[in-house]
Formats: structure tokens, C-alpha cells, sequence
């Protein structure tokens, strides 16, 4: 059934619709690419609360992640289309800002998913997760963990060469929570700690990982903290730690709370994961996108923050003192894809 | 493809020293060019032993360890088994873009057979490996009986295999814990043998293998002649006698089910069943053909070579990465290396005339 809707999102022409004849406003959902868990829950979530509301809603994909044309196109669209209201996961949040100001100049709310605009205040509000809160926080638990930090040999698997917005986020704030000084807070290679061992990319993926760790581990084999960008990539860290008979040495840590992962966290493959609520996002939003085509109001910030939080939830199987902690078992409860 | 340098190969068949040395080259320099005709894998074996040799000096025991020397076999191993699946392709003057989607789909079938079906893992892995066999086989027949061009029909599949694997995984990972627990069989190509720090995965072993029976196979056998033979010109294959159609279907089915090995050593790789991995295998495969000194216009080069030339890219990827260099100075030089790759072998058809 999610291979099903995966696919009908795959296809940009495609509009899927969901909801009531009656429907009280309409909303478009654009997301990066269709085959990312995350953003395929990220649909199931936006379906859901589209029926519940008698919404209609039109889902748009582009073919991969980066595909920015096809993301214009669907802007494109949802404007003939004379939809009340667009939620955006931008592959190019720069680029795409000329659209969205159109689409918001013929009166359409535009609201940003997961990942800000560049300016932020490009589109009308952002629902997302607190990224650098989220690696502050699988830094502190590891700091924590740790006892005493000034033998830690840290390994950092980023996502790629890019340094996409929400990766140096979570990279500077895991650093943060654990206690090293990040130096320019807008990159991250950059640290003079002698405690880090290296960066490596992997490409958000578990073959990306375990080739990010081998390279880690060929630097240097005293590694014994690994961040990494998300679970996949943490799931393969883990497969290049096994193979050397390492994997007991090494904390890994990561970010993202899908199932798969919670699952490893609940194994001791990932010590602890920062975890993110897609469906939470897209529910919200096209709840405010319905309120906005009924009274007009706009969503607001979360105090003292850019953008509205949609919260991140710390899952470990070995809490530590002093930190708000959910259960292997709450994680799963709220686990996507 | 084949028209631009028709004349050229014309004039000696690479595969026959006998032939050649009665073109007479004469001179060292003629020695040497007709030396790198007849064995166009030198060139990229030169290159990988310098680049290797820099490196270590560069880096000493850091990167000339047992260690990380395997560790470069291991990281190449998935790429290097696509890459000689391409290799025969490129060999008939095809090229095959789908590779990488049919290794992911196999790796699909294979767990989701043994998962979701509850089949033996054994009879999963059948399955995968027949699934890329077929997908091989239809790309191989719209070449050889419909006549289409095979890099739109390998475009084509591209397309078709990576939607519908997909569309059947829904992008679910099956994780490496379930796979070790209930089916150990699909991460059979990871398992280690270690040797004084040196470290060899089985998958590293089926490269080794895979490598050694394809050139056996290609130098040795009829079907490997006519591979030559069909890449080189197939019309003059046509009047020797050859089975054109036949060995061009044979070519691209066998290379699907390489490439359903492929799938099936990436499980053991990365441990889990990923519906998302392996998405720029085609084109890192067709890099390391070219480096390894394949023709892209058919007809020129081992599977050796492909070897070589994946081994090349993954030295400079980890040695650049030692020396703490920016990692798009890696992509930097593959792309000199590809280029000049593709320059070598055009002079090397030029001088041997």
C-alpha cells in the first residue's frame, strides 16, 4: 500500500486528491523526492489530516532529491490549480524563493516543511524540527554517557559536500551539546578541537556510512564517538564498525526517529537518536492552510524562535541523568516510516 | 558509435599477436605502441601501481598497511562486480545505464521474497538473481532483435527497474539485525577471512573471481571471440559465421545476473536491504570501464582493466581522503583520469596502424 502511493506520487503530473465533495479549502504538498521515507510519511500524514478535515489535497514530488524544475512545475500548478494554500519541502531553498513569492503574491499561504526557506522569511512560517536542538541534544547524551570527555576521539558523518543547511545544523549542535567549540557556526570542518578525528560524507545513506567509517577508521582507529547525519547512514557505520570487531567500542548517535532506526536504538547498533515528527508537520500544516482559508489568520512562530517547532524527542534504551528522555517503547509509538 | 574509428581497427585485430607482428611495427616506439594494443590493461595497471606508490610515500604505513590496501578491494567491490557486467557490454560497442537499478532490484527481490513471502533465503536469492537475469535478458533482446540503440533502451530500463523497485519496496529498509537473525544467507558476502591484517571480504572474492572467469572466459572460449568479434564490427561477425543476435542477448543477460550478484554482495556490504542504495552505480561503473582502458566503441579491452581502473578510482578516493584533501579534488581527478583515459586509447588505435 505505501509502495502504491509512493508510486502515484512519483508521477509529478499525477495529482492525488483526498477528501470530501464538500471540501473547505485546498492545499498543495510538495515534497523533495517520493521515495525518502520520511517524506512518504510525510504524505500518509497530509492525507490523513486532509480526509479528517475535508480538505482537498494535491501531492507533488520531485523526481530526486535536488530536483528543483520539477518543484517549480508543481508551484506552477497548484497556482492554476487556485489552491488556498502550499506546504514546501524546497530541494533548493534559495533558488525557489522567486515562485513562492508569486504563489504568495496571489494570495496563497506558503508554508516551508522540515527544511527553511533561504531567507527563512521567504515563505509565510516554517514548520520544522529544531535541528540544531536536535544534535545538541545526542551531544549531550553522549558527553553524558561518556562521563569524561577529554579522551574522546570523535568521527563526524556528515551528509555531503554541499553543506546543506540542516546538516550543518545538526553537525554544530551535536559538537555544541558535547563541548567542543564550533567556530564559524555556518560550517563545519572548521573546529580545532583535537578530540575530532576527521569529517566524512556520507551521503545520508547506509552504503554512504559504512564507506564514510572505513575512511574514519583508516585515519584513525581510537575512534569511540560517532555522530552521524541520520539513521541509515548510522545503520552502516555500524556494519564498518562489525566488520573490524569494533562495534562495542564506539558510541554512534544520530538523528531522524524513523522506525528502522528506533529499532537500532533499541538494539545498541545507535546509542541515541534525535527524533523528528514528519507527520506532525504535515498535519499541521495543512491545518493552518484549512484555518487560513477559513478566517484568513496565518500560523505563528514558536516564541524566541523563526519558524514553529514541531518538537524533537530524545530515544535512548540507556538513559542518563538530567535529560528529558523517551523510552525505546514511546519512540516506536511515534516512529515514521 | 563504431563509425569514427572503423579505419583504424580495421587494420589489426587486437586479439591476434600473430597478425599484428605481421603489421610489422618496428622501433621501440612501435614495440611499445603495439605492446599496449595487444594488452590494453598495462596502462591502467602503470597507473594504478604509480598512484599506489605516491601515495604510499606520501602517506607511509597509514595507506601501505594490509589494512587500508583492503580495504580499498572491499570499498571498490560492489562498484568493480557492476563495472565488469559493463565491461562486457561496452565490449559489443553497447552500453547498459541500468545496471545499477537491476543490482538494486535483485537486492529487493532477494529480501522481500525472504521476508515478506516467508521463501527459504535461498530460494530468495534465487529468485533475485533470476529477476536480474531477466531484466538482462529483455534489455538484450530489444538490441539484438528490435534493433534499438542501446543506450535508449538501457535508459529505458533504467527507468522502468528503479520505479518498480520502488513501487515494490515502497522505500522500506529491511534492517541488517532482522537479515543476521532470520536469513544470514543474504549477508553471505560479507563475511571476512582475515590474512596478517589484511582483510577480505567473500565479496571482494566473487570480484576476484568474477574478474578472473570473465577474462577466461573472454580470451579463452568461442563466446568470448565472438563478444570481440560483434563489439568490433558486427557485420563483418555476421559473414564469419557469428551468431550475432545470440551473443549480444547472452551479453546483456549474463551481465544482469552479474549484476544481481552485485545486489546480492551489496546486502552483505551494507547489511540491510536498501531500496535507495546504488543510485550512481551506473555511472561509476562506466568510469571505471573507461578507465580501465575499455573502448567505448567496442571491441577493445579486458575485464583486467576494468578492474584496474576501479581499483585507480577507489585508491585516489581514500588516499586524497588520508591526505585530508577536499573530497571534490577526487572528483577533480577522476574526471582528468577519465579524460585522459579516453585520450590514451584513441592514440594507442593511431599509433598501431
Amino acid at each position: 500500500m505505501n509502495g502504491l502511493k509512493a508510486g502515484a506520487l512519483g508521477l509529478v503530473a499525477t495529482t492525488a486528491l483526498a477528501g470530501t465533495a464538500a471540501a473547505e479549502g485546498s492545499v498543495c504538498l510538495i515534497t523533495k523526492d517520493a521515495t525518502n521515507p520520511f517524506f512518504v510519511k510525510m504524505a500518509e500524514g497530509a492525507f490523513a489530516k486532509a480526509a479528517e478535515l475535508g480538505v482537498e489535497l494535491r501531492s507533488f514530488a520531485g523526481k530526486f532529491d535536488g530536483d528543483h524544475e520539477t518543484q517549480v512545475a508543481a508551484i506552477e500548478t497548484c497556482m492554476a490549480a487556485e489552491v488556498d494554500g502550499i506546504l514546501l519541502v524546497a530541494s533548493d531553498t534559495k533558488a525557489i524563493t522567486g515562485s513562492v513569492q508569486q504563489a504568495r503574491d496571489a494570495g496563497m499561504l506558503v508554508i516551508a516543511l522540515d527544511t527553511p526557506l533561504d531567507p527563512i522569511d521567504a515563505a509565510d512560517m516554517t514548520f520544522a524540527t529544531d535541528n540544531f536542538e536536535a544534535g545538541r541534544l545526542i551531544g549531550e547524551w553522549a558527553a553524558k554517557t561518556m562521563g569524561d570527555t577529554s579522551d574522546a576521539r570523535i568521527g563526524l558523518l556528515n551528509i555531503n559536500v554541499s553543506q546543506p543547511t540542516v546538516g550543518v545544523l545538526r553537525n554544530q549542535g551535536f559538537l555544541t551539546g558535547f563541548g567542543v567549540d564550533i567556530g564559524d557556526a555556518n560550517r563545519w570542518g572548521d573546529e580545532e578541537d583535537p578530540r575530532i578525528v576527521g569529517h566524512e560524507l556520507s551521503g545520508g545513506n547506509a552504503e554512504g556510512g559504512r564507506e564514510g567509517m572505513e575512511n574514519l577508521l583508516a585515519i584513525d582507529q581510537s575512534i569511540n564517538v560517532v555522530y552521524t547525519i541520520n539513521e541509515p547512514a548510522a545503520a552502516g557505520a555500524y556494519e564498518a564498525l562489525r566488520s573490524f570487531g569494533m562495534q562495542d567500542d564506539v558510541l554512534i548517535v544520530s538523528v531522524d526517529g524513523g522506525c528502522p532506526g528506533v529499532e537500532d536504538v533499541a538494539e545498541g547498533v545507535i546509542g541515541a537518536t534525535a527524533q523528528q515528527y514528519p507527520l506532525d508537520m504535515a498535519a499541521l500544516g495543512v491545518e493552518a492552510v484549512a484555518n487560513y482559508a477559513a478566517t484568513g489568520e496565518k500560523p505563528e512562530a514558536t516564541e524566541g524562535k523563526a519558524f514553529f517547532d514541531t518538537g524533537v524527542g530524545l530515544v535512548t534504551a540507556s538513559p542518563v541523568d538530567g535529560m528529558e528522555q523517551l523510552s525505546v517503547e514511546e519512540g516506536l509509538a511515534r516512529c515514521w516510516g | 558509435m563504431q563509425d569514427a574509428t572503423r579505419t583504424d581497427t580495421e587494420a589489426a585485430p587486437p586479439e591476434d599477436e600473430a597478425v599484428a607482428s605481421f603489421a610489422g611495427p618496428t622501433g621501440l616506439k612501435g614495440r611499445i605502441a603495439n605492446l599496449l594494443y595487444v594488452s590494453p590493461a598495462i596502462v591502467p595497471l602503470v597507473v594504478l601501481l604509480a598512484a599506489i606508490a605516491i601515495f604510499g610515500l606520501l602517506l607511509g604505513e597509514r595507506f601501505f598497511s594490509p589494512f587500508a590496501l583492503t580495504l580499498i578491494l572491499q570499498q571498490v567491490a560492489i562498484i568493480g562486480i557492476v563495472a565488469s557486467a559493463q565491461s562486457l557490454v561496452i565490449l559489443t560497442a553497447g552500453i547498459d545505464l541500468s545496471v545499477g537499478a537491476v543490482m538494486i532490484l535483485s537486492s529487493v527481490v532477494m529480501g522481500k521474497f525472504t521476508f515478506d513471502l516467508g521463501l527459504p533465503p535461498a530460494v530468495g536469492v534465487l529468485c533475485g538473481l533470476v529477476c536480474g537475469l531477466i531484466c538482462g535478458t529483455i534489455s538484450g533482446y530489444l538490441v539484438a532483435f528490435w534493433k534499438l540503440p542501446p543506450f535508449i533502451v538501457t535508459l529505458g530500463m533504467w527507468q522502468i527497474v528503479l520505479a518498480a523497485n520502488f513501487l515494490y519496496s515502497g522505500s522500506e529498509v529491511i534492517r541488517s539485525q532482522d537479515i543476521a537473525e532470520q536469513a544470514p544467507l543474504l549477508q553471505f558476502f560479507g563475511n571476512t577471512i582475515e590474512i596478517g591484517g589484511a582483510v577480505f571480504t567473500y565479496g571482494v572474492i566473487l570480484l576476484l573471481v568474477l574478474v578472473a572467469a570473465l577474462s577466461y572466459a573472454l580470451g579463452q572460449t568461442a563466446w568470448g571471440r565472438h563478444v570481440y568479434a560483434v563489439g568490433d564490427d558486427p557485420q563483418a561477425a555476421e559473414l564469419s559465421g557469428v551468431n550475432v543476435r545470440r551473443t549480444l542477448i547472452s551479453v546483456y543477460a549474463l551481465a544482469g545476473l552479474i549484476c544481481a550478484f552485485a545486489g546480492w554482495a551489496l546486502i552483505g556490504r551494507i547489511g540491510s536491504v536498501s531500496p535507495q542504495a546504488g543510485q550512481l552505480a551506473n555511472i561509476e561503473s562506466i568510469t571505471a570501464v573507461v578507465i580501465g582502458g575499455i573502448s567505448l566503441f567496442g571491441g577493445r579491452g579486458s575485464v583486467a582493466g576494468t578492474l584496474f581502473g576501479a581499483l585507480i578510482v577507489g585508491v585516489f578516493t581514500l588516499g586524497l581522503r588520508l591526505l585530508g584533501a577536499d573530497v571534490q579534488w577526487t572528483y577533480l581527478l577522476i574526471g582528468v583520469l577519465i579524460i585522459a583515459a579516453v585520450s590514451v586509447d584513441q592514440r594507442i588505435r593511431r599509433a598501431s596502424l
